[in-house]
């Protein structure tokens, strides 16, 4: 005997059937399903299929990722210490603690604690914030030194300079240095001394001692890439200028012999000088011997930086894009739906989604983060 | 969830659909309510079902209509819609090509994305799943409405597309308000063309076809969820109807590999307006990983298309042969395995782009693997046909034809996954033939067999019987009118995709246009069946064809609950338990001694 016997009959007809649960099912129970398990059940499985269906959309870009490198690991090498470790690390920080109090959440909604859940989804909120603000840093150095997406990254061939900087010498050119030195700005609180710290490396570049810049930057600089400006043709020159990067821990202190490396290995190129100002402003030592120049990349293949900047802004561009997403339901989720005092053991299915969804967003950045910023 | 599997034995008290049914003024789902918002914001799958079969029946019809016109302009060898220009001029040239290359785009990419792609599991899919598992809806019934929207949007920005390529060629001034309309990429969209072409278009098409895909994400969800959550008790997984495997199935390859195409068509969006170079070796990047993107679901997609149509083969065969389905686990799980090995065969399509040799033996070798699971279904629909009760219904007659169609399709498939033979058929009318028989021939039969197996269900009306198996055959012959000349044209050496061709392939062509009108004229017989049908058919009984999946124990059309008492959970291709009183009662419930007399009678049952 395979009769269902337990369940409620249809609302439209008249038959007699199992009256006995017949809308006298929970509140938030859905006609088509017989108990409050089976609906959080479907609804949960509902969820991780859609978690499915974006792991696999962000493979495609995983697999754009490894094909890229893998055809060219020298240009990746080179390319991706333009970003910053330390504010990918804050960023980790920041999904994994609002990662972590999402999950307590999704418990204290089960728990029926409403105060509780709403603060705790106000912090995964805020942790939400904070990562968008230190991508907003981050975006906002990268735009500044023109190494944006498409053709306003500087690498790319379709690339107009802006006006000044296509026929500026470097000394005495204020303007066009500080267009055209591209220098991976870092340290969270120094997005207005970015600016500053180009117009000092300038100035001291035309002296030949590095060593104002170094202390005006200090500390702060983390990771750089400084490039000497075009030489007059400006023909392949562009190519040929030598960065320099510096490692992890930038050290004033270091900067003379810094200013000296950067003029003693690519004075060949363009304007030693000048290199070496830049090197040293925005360098600041190689703290940890940690060094890749752009003569790793061979020649032929330097018009490919740019599409490590693609890479990465398409990958952490849709990864925000959906930090947003998340942001947003967890919004209207805490100050719309947590207030009523809805969520209870009985359904707490919209709280329980939000935190997978939520988890997966923190999970894909656990993978972006190494891959575009610590391995090389 | 239940995946126990409990002895099936005939229910104690039969309840008996077709008593029920009867009376005129019956609630159904189709009147329980009126106006167009209940329609419009309806969550009722039954209905959305519905809109969907006027939505993508629209876009067949907008898909044929292209059809007819490039089979027309391959009439002669010389190019014929040239426009305005002078005939024999480059002008003239120029217009046939872009008209041609534009017709065979939309041609291709609304059949693919708007019909082909949604047809069965978004029509009949929605239609009668939920109701074959005895259940109320589908698990997510706002998801569905939601994915139907996305449908309508992403139609709507292929017949913006469409419209300003019209526009344009009445008023050439309009190029330069807004660029150059329609759509020349094909329907690949390959790189590098799609992204250096001025066509705004690829843009708005991309983000159509990518809405469509969200679309396609959305229903496969829900009949995952649907098919896992609201089995009835008693129903394990192998008492599913094989339409139902071939739907999950489906839905599976829908949600692993829509989400591909997704990314790969933002990445061609992000290519054609910012510029980023990842598919332009000109900037570094690959050109050949977007077709590597793209097969990646494009193939997949193959089976998105056919093996719905498979799980309609599976129901009908058995129920008009009115014996159970031979071989129910191989079928079933043949499905599983055409979703499975379809991911690993994507690099067949690149067999001449560049690919090292051993990758295009690996994906070569796997792809014959395909043959394995595909021969087992066939041979196992033959199995239940052979010594069963068969029915010449229309359903049955159209199912036909597409067995036939498949084996052509499929056999003809082997010469192109050969590297060998690959070489010398490529981007001939030989693959162009091929697809169709797989792809159109067969869902597109499968598809109208289906909608003929549960219109009675759908709409509550009969058919004509004499009119709607002429329109079939009709089809059927202007089919294989139409392609399988276009085998031989291409073993010839026709390439595909050209507006104009040498003199001595004009024979192959006009043979293919004459079959192209034909199919076209039995498709308007099928069409105006329907019409008629809904109009004036006569009432349909509850189970018209003695089938015993659940839909038929309910009443034609089922109302909005789709049960008027809870369906109990049976052997699906089990028919002792229905005999046949009348063409208006049609088949009624034996009792329980009744149908086990039938049973030692027939030896059926297991
Ligand atoms: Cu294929």
């Amino acid at each position: 005997m395979t009769q269902v016997t337990d369940s409620h009959t249809d609302d439209h007809t008249g038959h007699a059937g199992h009256d006995d649960h017949e809308h006298h099912g929970p509140p938030h129970l859905a006609h088509h399903f017989e108990t409050p398990e089976q609906q959080l059940s479907s609804a949960k499985l509902g969820m991780w299929v859609f978690l499915a269906t974006e792991i696999l959309m962000f493979g495609g870009l995983f697999c754009a990722y490894s094909v890229w490198r893998g055809n060219h690991p020298e240009v990746f090498a080179y390319a991706h210490t333009a970003l910053n470790k330390d504010f990918g690390f804050i960023n980790t920080i920041f999904l994994i603690t609002s990662s972590f109090t999402m999950a307590w959440a999704v418990r204290t909604a089960q728990l029926g604690r409403t105060k509780a859940t709403f603060i705790l989804m106000g912090l995964t909120l805020l942790g939400g914030c904070g990562f968008l603000v230190v991508k907003t840093f981050e975006y906002k150095a990268k735009w500044d030194h023109h190494l944006f997406v498409g053709d306003l990254n500087e690498h790319h061939p379709d690339y107009v300079a802006p006006a000044e900087a296509a026929h500026g010498e470097a000394d005495g050119d204020h303007g066009a240095v500080d267009e055209h030195a591209t220098i991976e700005q870092t340290a969270a609180d120094h997005g207005a001394a970015d600016h500053g710290t180009s117009d000092a490396s300038v100035e001291v570049a035309g002296e030949t001692t590095g060593e104002t810049a170094g202390e005006i930057v200090g500390g702060a600089e983390r990771t750089s890439i400084a490039l000497a400006p075009d030489g007059p043709a400006g023909v392949v020159a562009d190519w040929m200028v030598a960065p320099v990067i510096a490692g992890e821990t930038a050290d004033a202190g270091h900067a003379d012999d810094h200013a000296a490396d950067g003029t003693d290995e690519h004075g060949a190129h363009g304007e030693a000088a000048a290199d070496a100002g830049h090197a040293d402003a925005h360098g600041g030592g190689h703290g940890d011997g940690h060094s890749v120049s752009k003569e790793i990349v061979p020649l032929k293949d330097r018009q490919k930086i740019h599409q490590f900047f693609q890479i990465y802004f398409l990958m952490t561009g849709l990864h925000t894009f959906h930090v947003l997403v998340g942001m947003g339901v967890i919004a209207w989720l805490m100050f719309c739906k947590v207030p009523k005092g809805i969520f209870g053991p009985g359904y707490y299915t919209p709280i329980d989604l939000v935190g997978l969804y939520w988890h997966l967003v923190d999970l894909i950045w656990i993978f972006l983060f190494p891959l575009l910023y610590l391995i090389h | 969830m239940s995946t126990t599997t409990p002895p099936i034995t005939p229910p104690s008290s039969p309840h008996s659909p077709s008593s029920s049914g009867g009376g005129g003024g019956e609630v159904n789902y189709i009147n329980a309510t009126k106006g167009i918002k209940s329609w419009m914001f309806t969550v009722d799958h039954k209905r959305i079902g519905l809109m969907y079969m006027v939505g993508v029946m629209s876009a067949y019809g907008l898909g044929g209509l292209f059809a007819i016109l490039l089979r027309s302009e391959l009439w002669n060898p010389e190019p014929s819609f040239i426009g305005g220009a002078e005939a024999g001029t480059t002008e003239a040239m120029n217009n046939a090509w872009d008209f041609y290359n534009q017709a065979f785009t939309l041609h291709g990419a609304v059949m693919v994305f708007l019909f082909i792609i949604p047809a069965i599991p978004a029509i009949l899919g929605n239609m009668v799943l939920p109701i074959m598992l005895g259940a109320k809806d589908v698990a997510f019934p706002r998801l569905n409405l939601l994915s139907f929207y996305f449908w309508v949007l992403g139609g709507l920005f292929f017949v913006w597309v469409l419209s300003k390529g019209i526009i344009n060629s009445f008023y050439p001034g309009m190029i330069e308000i807004w660029g150059p309309g329609g759509l020349e990429t094909g329907w690949t969209f390959y790189t590098p063309y799609s992204t250096t072409t001025q066509n705004s278009a690829v843009v708005a098409a991309t983000f159509g076809a990518f809405i469509l895909g969200f679309s396609s994400i959305l229903t496969g969800l829900n009949f995952i969820a649907t098919v896992h959550m609201l089995r009835p008790k008693g129903m394990g997984w192998f008492q599913l109807p094989l339409f139902l495997w071939a739907l999950y199935a489906t839905a599976i390859i829908q949600i692993l590999a829509t989400p591909v195409l997704a990314i790969t068509l933002l990445l061609l969006i992000a290519e054609k307006t910012l510029g980023v170079g990842i598919f332009n070796p000109a900037l570094g990047g690959d050109a050949v990983l977007y077709q590597h993107f793209f097969w990646f679901y494009s193939h997949p997609a193959v089976y998105i298309m056919i093996l719905p149509a498979l799980g309609i083969i599976s129901e009908v065969v058995s129920v008009h042969s009115r014996k159970s389905i031979f071989g129910y686990k191989f079928i079933a799980i043949s499905s599983l395995a055409i979703a499975f090995l379809g991911f690993l065969v994507w690099g067949h399509h690149m067999f001449t782009s560049g690919q090292s040799a051993l990758t295009n033996a690996v994906f070569s070798l796997i792809t014959f693997f395909v043959a394995v699971p595909s021969a087992i279904k066939t041979f196992n629909w033959i199995a239940t046909m052979y010594k069963g009760d068969i029915r010449i219904t229309t359903p049955f007659i159209y199912i036909l034809f597409t067995i036939g169609l498949f084996t052509i399709g499929g056999l003809t498939g082997l010469f192109l996954g050969c590297l060998s033979t690959d070489i010398h058929f490529h981007d001939t009318y030989f693959v162009v033939a091929h697809f169709h028989y797989v792809m159109m021939g067969s869902t597109l039969f499968a598809f109208l067999a289906g909608v003929y197996h549960w219109f009675p269900k759908m709409f509550g009306k009969m058919y004509n019987v004499f009119w709607s198996n002429l329109g079939g055959i009709i089809a059927f012959i202007g089919f294989q009118l139409a392609f399988f000349i276009q085998f031989i044209a291409g073993s010839q050496g026709m390439p595909r995709r050209y507006a104009s061709y040498p003199e001595h392939f004009e024979f192959y062509h006009q043979v293919s246009t004459v079959g192209a009108y034909t199919m076209g004229a039995g498709m308007i017989i099928v069409l105006l069946t329907w019409i008629v049908a809904l109009r004036t058919g006569k009432k349909a009984p509850a189970n018209p064809w003695g089938g015993n999946t659940l839909e038929w124990h309910t009443t034609s059309p089922p109302p909005t609950a789709n049960f008027h008492a809870e369906p109990t959970a049976e052997e699906p291709y089990d028919y002792s338990g229905w005999k046949y009183v009348s063409p208006e009662e049609g088949w009624v419930q034996r009792t329980p001694e009744e149908r086990e007399a039938a049973r030692q009678q027939l030896g059926t049952g297991h």
